[in-house]
């Protein structure tokens, strides 16, 4: 089921038009300013390395920016995860290393040292993730923030775009370690679903790592790779997609090819930006802000 | 008239397996000449042909050979797929069974160019 903007709501409070995830069905969103919680920001597809100034004439900066947007957020998050594709892919593995190490060093300006990265396929695709491993740790892994438990998918670092048998089988271990109503918030590059298979916008395998989400009562995912907002539900599980810091894509499928949407001079940095997520534990609900690349509220 | 009868089922046996061959051999022989076949190159990143026209309700036959690397093709649209890896020949078959313009692409990350590594095949009546 695809959500649009007719779904966001306005909510005291916030001050902006907020996205409140994790709840299906009326009568409950009144829940959604209750409660303690916490915040965290979701970087994606920074593509560092892509250079094409019909497409972006300020591909050296677009990060930058958003960096110091995020500094100046007002209030700080928790951590910030960064949804894949950090670098723009090349078939050299020097310059890819080059590439994963500038990212490392550009986001350690963020004032929030807690930083959480994951793979796309321009960072992974070539070498099942070798050079990223080196500079940035494992690809899948999983941990704890004040009583949400994260998922880190990786469903790149096989070309095939597959997460994989053994991968699989580690989250069915670590989700079996996780209460039916426990919060789980999952972030993947890719799409889990079939969002638009002729675009190479799915996982192959990724009904097999929804079918093990599924039991669980409170399950929100958070991706990248299609370089915009979306937002569907699969079953109770709801998806989110981020804008990127590079390039825009088309909505899916709403053009015979998929290509970067040229920079419009009128509007620079359109389509660009990053979101803030409010999570709310105790209402299992995700408040979500999307900001432009200077931080303006969209 | 003993010696007759042994002879009957011979000529009965060599009679059907002559008919029946020659049967086999003219269904095998419309089956091949009915299959469209095309041949296909994939390479860093594109396809060649990367336009490609069947007809509905024809048996084609796709051959694959890569120029360089491991290579997807996949045509969700019509539901077929496989992994073109290089040093061979891969096959493919499908029956089209619905008109339109249905695109494929690339489905194994390649480089730079992966997302443009894409085409189109025409069913038409």
């Amino acid at each position: 089921m695809k959500i649009d903007r007719r779904d966001f709501l306005k909510l005291a409070g916030y001050g902006s038009a907020i996205f409140i995830s994790g709840l299906v069905g009326p009568g409950r969103w009144a829940d959604a300013v209750d409660g303690d919680g916490f915040l965290f920001v979701q970087l994606s597809d920074t593509h560092w390395g892509f250079a094409n100034p019909a497409i972006n004439p300020d591909s050296a900066g677009t990060l930058r920016k958003a960096i110091a947007a995020v500094n100046d957020l007002k209030t700080q998050p928790d951590f910030i995860m960064f949804t894949g594709d950090l670098t723009h892919t090349t078939d050299d593995d020097k310059e890819r290393w080059k590439r994963l190490t500038e990212v490392k060093s550009i986001t350690g300006a963020l004032k929030v040292k807690t930083l959480r990265y994951m793979p796309g396929e321009h960072d992974a695709g070539l070498d099942q993730g070798a050079a990223f491993k080196e500079i940035f740790g494992p690809t899948h892994y999983s941990f704890d923030h004040k009583g949400v438990h994260f998922i880190v998918i990786d469903n790149v670092s096989d070309p095939t775009s597959s997460i994989g048998d053994a991968q699989l089988q580690w989250l069915a271990d670590d989700l079996k370690k996780q209460g039916k109503n426990a919060r789980i918030v999952v972030f993947t590059h890719r799409p889990l679903f079939d969002l638009a298979p002729d675009w190479d916008w799915h996982t192959r395998d990724g009904a097999k790592a929804l079918d093990l989400l599924m039991p669980y009562a409170n399950v929100t995912v958070f991706y990248g790779h299609i370089h915009q907002e979306n937002h569907r539900i699969t079953g109770h599980i709801v998806h989110h997609a981020a804008q990127g810091l590079m390039y825009p894509l088309p909505a899916p499928n709403s053009v015979p090819k998929k290509m970067p949407v040229p920079w419009d001079p009128a509007q620079p940095y359109r389509g660009l930006g990053f979101r803030s997520v409010d999570a709310k534990v105790a209402q299992a609900v995700y408040g979500l802000t999307e900001y432009g690349v200077k931080g303006e509220k969209l | 008239m003993n010696a007759m009868k042994d002879r009957v089922p011979a000529v009965v046996i060599a009679i059907l397996v002559f008919v029946l061959s020659t049967f086999l051999t003219e269904v095998c022989s419309t089956a091949d000449e009915a299959e469209q076949v095309i041949k296909m190159t994939a390479k860093r990143y594109e396809y060649n042909p990367s336009t490609i026209t069947v007809k509905k309700g024809a048996p084609v036959v796709l051959e694959f050979t890569s120029l360089d690397r491991l290579h997807g093709f996949n045509c969700p649209a019509l539901g077929i797929r496989t992994d073109i890896a290089p040093g061979k020949v891969t096959t493919l078959r499908f029956v089209p069974g619905k008109i339109g313009a249905f695109p494929f692409h690339c489905d194994i990350f390649c480089g730079s160019g992966h997302e443009g590594m894409a085409g189109t095949i025409i069913v038409t009546e």
